[in-house]
């Protein structure tokens, strides 16, 4: 393998395994030899997919904060939150802090990941050299995945819903939905996202 | 995974006198700093980086403590007010009947934390003495731990969503306690105590594999 250029090898992240790098077909995936982790994802005319997939999210973001989200009532009395009443619910006291971690893990963290999917394949889907610290803007959405846990909230509220279920009635809002939807199309766009590709398009001039 | 590999010998980029970025693959002589591609900083494969593993690691062993022994949430009904810690909320669901609901806030909010502590401990600590057949085995305990850690989140959000939703005048209304912030601190720590550890480390050594 000495004798390959150093530009078409591949390190694997989990095994530092070298590999020779070629242009696969459609359908084509490569995985590390040694540890088995998928190293190459090409997917034809995925880049248009995963911005199309964003924008959709952005909009269920955005009626997933403005909508109702939960409606809960007991003997007369009814109370309505929000998701952003959801997260304030640690507003007051020492607490507080907690309050504006938990609107970036559910709503500000996804939210900025999208944008920058958009900023990144945007021009690269229109066939344009990639807008500047395009390199920047991917990586940040790349190393924020772990942090954006829109699927996380929605399981929590799954278990919320139980807890609630022997002292009162709890109705879904549009929000709550909004939400369901935002999870699926994030997965999608997850499936569509291939970063070796993406990798390689920023890099030509 | 799990498909036949020939018994080969493979070389690594450290073997060939490379660095290869963790972020995005590429492959770069020893002494460059930084990924040319993808502009990420470039980490050779050596102990350094556990001591941040093991910092971060402390740090979320340390506020798991209070986390469980102050008070999730507060409950005020007609009949009074009550406080529940984690375990609290978990045997109090118990004994509602609630045992799948139960079994998720244990299994997210005791299990999944303990067996985290517990395996990036043994994964840093047998770096360097695995048995080159057991690394497999070390991988894919270090992509349990790195993809189930941020599930732990979920009892926050529930108490979160208690909190906000649950507020029916003097009928019942629910506070959130402190435990709620040191739990989400040592999930988050915990979090970045697997993401400093190299997974390349697992690896060193004759670099062989057999069919499995
Ligand atoms: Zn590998
Ligand atoms: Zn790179």
């Amino acid at each position: 393998m000495h004798e390959t250029p150093i530009d078409q090898l591949i390190a694997c992240p989990k095994c530092d395994a070298l590999h020779q790098a070629r242009h696969l077909g459609e359908n084509e995936r490569a995985a590390c030899a040694r540890c088995g982790t998928l190293l190459i994802t090409p997917r034809a005319r995925s880049f248009l997919h995963v911005i199309a997939l964003s924008f959709t999210a952005m909009i269920l973001m955005i009626a997933a904060i403005f909508f109702p989200f939960l409606k809960i009532s007991a003997q007369g009395f009814s109370h309505a939150s929000s998701v952003f009443e959801v997260a304030m619910a640690f507003s007051d006291g020492l607490l507080a802090p907690l309050s504006l971690v938990v609107l970036m893990l559910i709503v500000g963290l996804p939210v900025v990941r999208f944008g920058a999917l958009i900023y990144t394949l945007w021009p690269l889907a229109n066939a344009r050299p990639a807008w500047p610290h395009a390199r920047r803007v991917f990586r940040l959405a790349e190393e924020l995945e772990p942090w954006a846990m829109a699927e996380i909230f929605i399981i929590g509220t799954a278990v919320a819903l139980v807890k609630i279920g022997g002292l009162a009635s709890v109705s879904l809002g549009p929000a709550f939905w909004a939400f369901c939807a935002l999870i699926i199309v994030n997965a999608l766009k997850n499936a569509f996202l291939s970063q070796w590709t993406i990798w390689d398009a920023i890099g030509q001039k | 995974m799990g498909r036949n590999r020939a018994e080969v010998t493979i070389q690594t980029a450290r073997d060939a006198g490379l660095v290869g970025c963790t972020r995005c693959g590429k492959v770069w002589p020893q002494q460059t700093h930084e990924c040319g591609r993808c502009g990420a900083t470039l980490k050779r494969v050596d102990n350094a980086g556990l001591q941040a593993v093991w910092a971060w690691w402390l740090a979320g062993l340390i506020f798991y403590i209070p986390a469980n022994l102050y008070p999730m949430l507060r409950t005020s009904t007609l009949a009074g007010s009550q406080q529940n810690t984690i375990i609290g909320g978990v045997v109090e669901l118990v004994t509602h009947h609630s045992y799948f609901v139960a079994a998720v806030v244990f299994v997210a909010s005791v299990v999944i934390p303990v067996s985290k502590f517990i395996a990036i401990a043994y994964l840093a600590l047998a770096v360097g003495n695995e048995r080159r057949a057991g690394s497999h085995r070390h991988l894919h305990l270090f992509e349990v731990v790195e993809f189930i850690g941020r599930w732990s989140m979920v009892d926050v959000f529930v108490v979160a969503i208690l909190s906000a939703l649950v507020q029916l005048g003097a009928v019942v209304s629910i506070h959130p306690g402190p435990a709620a912030a040191a739990f989400a601190l040592s999930v988050a720590l915990t979090m970045l105590s697997a993401q400093s550890f190299d997974p390349r480390l697992i690896w060193r050594g004759p670099a062989r594999t057999t069919g499995s």
